[in-house]
C-alpha cells in the first residue's frame, strides 16, 4: 500500500508542480491586468498543492526527501504527471482549455479524495477542493465566454480543444496503483471520475458552442514516467539553480 | 521614484492672491489638508498632473512584473516560487488600483495603455535594468521596493483620495515585498562563498539605478514646488534619497556587503550618510529609451497587448450577446 501511495501522491504532486509551472510563464503577459493576477494566483494554489503532495510522498517513502528534493532533484523520468498539464502555454486558447479539462478532473478527483481512508489524504484533498472550486469557476466561465464570443475567438478554443483532446483520455486511464488505492479507500474507487467528468464536459462545451472533439487516439505514458519532450525543458528551467549550485541553502 | 518626472504644466506656482476665487478655495482646502474627490472642482493643471503621476506609477508596477517574473519558473524552492508569485501578483494588484484611481480623473485604462505602448507615458527606469541571477530577485525587493517604500509613504498623504486611499492598501504590502528580498539576501550571504559573490554582484548593480528611482534633484524645480503645494507630493527627489541611504547603508552592513560607493560616510553633522554623485547622464539615456532593457520590455508588453487582443474582444462580445439576449426575452412572470 505504501508504494502504491507514494506514487499516487508524486502524481498528484507532479500535476500540480508542472501545471503550477506553466501557468506561471505567463506572468506579465497576459491579454489583461486582471488575468495576470488570477493566472499568478492559480499558479501560487497549484505550487502549495504540490508542496503539500510531495511533502506527503516524502514522509511515506520514508527516506528523507523533502518536496523540494522531490521537485528539484528528479529527473525526467521520475515525473509522474500526466501529458496534459506539460503540455506548452502556446497561446491564451490552450492555456485555458488544457485549464478547464484539467480543472474539471481535478475537482471530481480532489472530491473523492475528501473522503480518503488516509487522514493526511483527506486533509490535502480538503484544503486544495477549496481552491479548486475557484479556478474550475474560473476556467469554466472563460471557456463559455470565449467559445461564445466572436468567430476568431471562438476557432482558437475550438482549435486549442481539438489540440489537446489526445491528452484527456490518460486522466482516466486506470492501473494497478489506483486499483490498489482504490480497494483500500484511500484513492477514488475505480470508474467514477470520468462519468462526473463526461457529464460536465458535456454542458460546458454546449454552453461555449464549441464541438466534443471526434478524436479517439489517447496519448499516454506520463503516469508512468514516458513524457512528451516538453517536460525536459521545463525541468531544465525549474531545477537550474538547485543543480548548478548542489546543496546550496536558498 | 516610479514616477520620476512629472510635468505640472506650471511655470511657476500661483500665490494665493493671483488665484481666482474658486482655485484659492481649492488650495485652502489643500492648505487645510482635506482631500480632493473625484466629483469635487480643481485645475485642469492639478488632473493633468495626477494623470500622468498615476498613470506612471500603474505603468511602472505592471512593467515591473516583467523583470521578476524572470526568475519564477527558476526560483530555487518551491516556498521561494510561491512568495514571488504572491508577490508578483501583489504588483498586478497594485497596478489595477492605480489604473482604477487615475480612472476617477476622467481617463480610460485603454488610453493609458495605448499611452504605454506608443512611448508616450514613462514606467520606472529601474525596470529597465536585467535580472541576471537570483540574488537580483532578492536586491530588487531589499531595494527597489524598499525605495518604492520610501516614496509611497509619503503618498499617502497625497491630497487627492482615491490615490491616496490606492497608497494606503499598497503599502500595506509592500513590506512584506521588502522583507522577502532582505531575507533571499540574508540566505546567500549566509549560504557558500559563491552565493555571498551573487548578492555582492547583485548589490553592486542594483545600488546606483535603486538611487536614480528617486529621480533627478528638484529642489530647484518648478514642477516639485507645485505638486508640493498642491501636496500630490511632500518630500523632495533628495529628502527621499537620504532616507533611502540612511536606511540602507546599515542593511547592508548586517548583511556583510559593501555599498559600491566609496564616498559613503557617516556625517554626523547632517546625522545621515554622504555619498558620491549620482550618474544623471546614464538615468536620462535610460528614460530616453537607451537602457539594457527598454527594447525588450516594450516588446513584451505590446506583444501581450496585440496577442490578447482577440481575448479582450471575445469578452466583449459575450457580454454584448447577453445583454441582447437578456433584453430580448420577456420578463418571466412569477
Ligand atoms: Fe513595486
Ligand atoms: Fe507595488
Ligand atoms: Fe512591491
Amino acid at each position: 500500500m505504501s508504494d502504491a501511495l507514494f506514487e499516487y501522491a508524486l502524481r498528484m504532486g507532479d500535476n500540480c508542480l508542472i501545471l503550477g509551472h506553466r501557468v506561471s510563464e505567463w506572468c506579465g503577459h497576459s491579454p489583461v491586468l486582471e488575468e495576470d493576477i488570477a493566472l499568478a494566483n492559480t499558479a501560487l494554489d497549484l505550487i502549495g498543492q504540490t508542496q503539500l503532495w510531495l511533502g506527503l510522498a516524502g514522509e511515506i517513502e520514508g527516506k528523507g526527501r523533502s518536496a523540494d528534493d522531490l521537485a528539484f532533484l528528479r529527473d525526467a523520468r521520475a515525473f509522474r504527471n500526466l501529458l496534459l498539464v506539460e503540455r506548452p502555454n502556446v497561446d491564451f486558447a490552450h492555456t485555458l482549455v488544457r485549464e478547464v479539462l484539467f480543472d474539471v478532473w481535478h475537482f471530481h478527483t480532489l472530491g473523492a479524495l475528501k473522503g480518503s481512508s488516509d487522514a493526511r489524504v483527506a486533509a490535502i484533498a480538503e484544503k486544495a477542493l477549496k481552491e479548486v472550486s475557484y479556478h474550475l469557476q474560473r476556467s469554466a466561465d472563460l471557456t463559455v465566454r470565449l467559445g461564445d464570443g466572436t468567430q476568431e475567438s471562438h476557432d482558437k478554443m475550438q482549435a486549442a480543444l481539438n489540440a489537446l483532446w489526445p491528452y484527456v483520455g490518460e486522466m482516466f486511464l486506470q492501473d494497478e496503483v489506483d486499483a490498489e488505492l482504490a480497494d483500500s479507500g484511500v484513492g477514488p474507487a475505480l470508474g467514477v471520475v470520468k462519468p462526473l467528468w463526461d457529464g460536465d464536459m458535456r454542458r460546458l462545451l454546449d454552453q461555449a458552442t464549441l464541438k466534443w472533439p471526434d478524436i479517439s487516439h489517447v496519448q499516454k505514458g506520463g503516469k508512468d514516467g514516458v513524457h512528451t519532450e516538453a517536460l525536459g525543458y521545463v525541468l531544465a528551467d525549474m531545477q537550474f539553480l538547485q543543480r548548478a549550485y548542489p546543496g546550496a541553502k536558498w | 521614484m516610479y514616477a520620476q518626472l512629472v510635468k505640472t504644466d506650471a511655470d511657476r506656482v500661483k500665490s494665493i492672491d493671483e488665484m481666482d476665487p474658486q482655485e484659492r478655495t481649492f488650495q485652502q482646502r489643500i492648505d487645510d489638508n482635506q482631500k480632493i474627490e473625484p466629483k469635487d472642482w480643481m485645475p485642469e493643471g492639478y488632473r493633468k498632473t495626477l494623470v500622468r503621476q498615476i498613470g506612471q506609477h500603474a505603468h511602472s508596477e505592471i512593467v515591473g512584473q516583467l523583470p521578476e517574473g524572470n526568475w519564477i519558473t527558476r526560483a530555487p524552492t518551491l516556498e521561494r516560487k510561491a512568495i514571488l508569485l504572491a508577490k508578483v501578483q501583489d504588483e498586478a494588484g497594485h497596478g489595477l488600483y492605480l489604473y482604477c484611481a487615475a480612472e476617477t480623473l476622467g481617463i480610460s485604462r485603454d488610453k493609458m495603455m495605448d499611452q504605454l505602448h506608443a512611448g508616450k507615458s514613462k514606467y520606472s527606469s529601474i525596470f529597465n535594468y536585467p535580472t541576471l541571477t537570483w540574488a537580483d530577485i532578492g536586491a530588487v525587493g531589499w531595494l527597489v521596493d524598499g525605495a518604492a517604500i520610501m516614496n509611497q509613504v509619503q503618498l499617502q498623504r497625497c491630497s487627492y483620495g482615491p490615490y491616496s486611499r490606492a497608497m494606503v492598501r499598497i503599502c500595506k504590502e509592500e513590506s512584506f515585498h521588502q522583507r522577502q528580498g532582505y531575507d533571499i539576501m540574508m540566505k546567500l550571504c549566509q549560504g557558500t562563498p559563491e552565493q555571498k559573490e551573487m548578492a555582492q554582484d547583485a548589490l553592486n548593480r542594483w545600488w546606483w539605478p535603486s538611487l536614480m528611482m528617486f529621480g533627478p534633484p528638484d529642489a530647484d524645480s518648478v514642477h516639485s514646488a507645485q505638486s508640493m503645494a498642491w501636496k500630490i507630493k511632500q518630500a523632495t527627489n533628495d529628502d527621499l534619497r537620504q532616507r533611502f541611504v540612511d536606511q540602507t547603508v546599515p542593511q547592508a552592513e548586517y548583511l556583510g556587503l559593501k555599498v559600491p560607493d566609496p564616498d559613503v560616510k557617516w556625517n554626523e553633522e547632517k546625522g545621515g550618510y554622504d555619498y558620491g554623485e549620482v550618474d544623471w547622464d546614464e538615468f536620462y539615456e535610460v528614460l530616453k529609451g537607451n537602457g539594457p532593457c527598454n527594447a525588450e520590455r516594450m516588446h513584451d508588453r505590446v506583444k501581450a497587448w496585440e496577442d490578447g487582443a482577440w481575448v479582450r474582444e471575445g469578452l466583449v462580445a459575450h457580454a454584448d450577446k447577453m445583454a441582447a439576449r437578456a433584453a430580448a426575452t420577456p420578463v418571466a412572470a412569477e
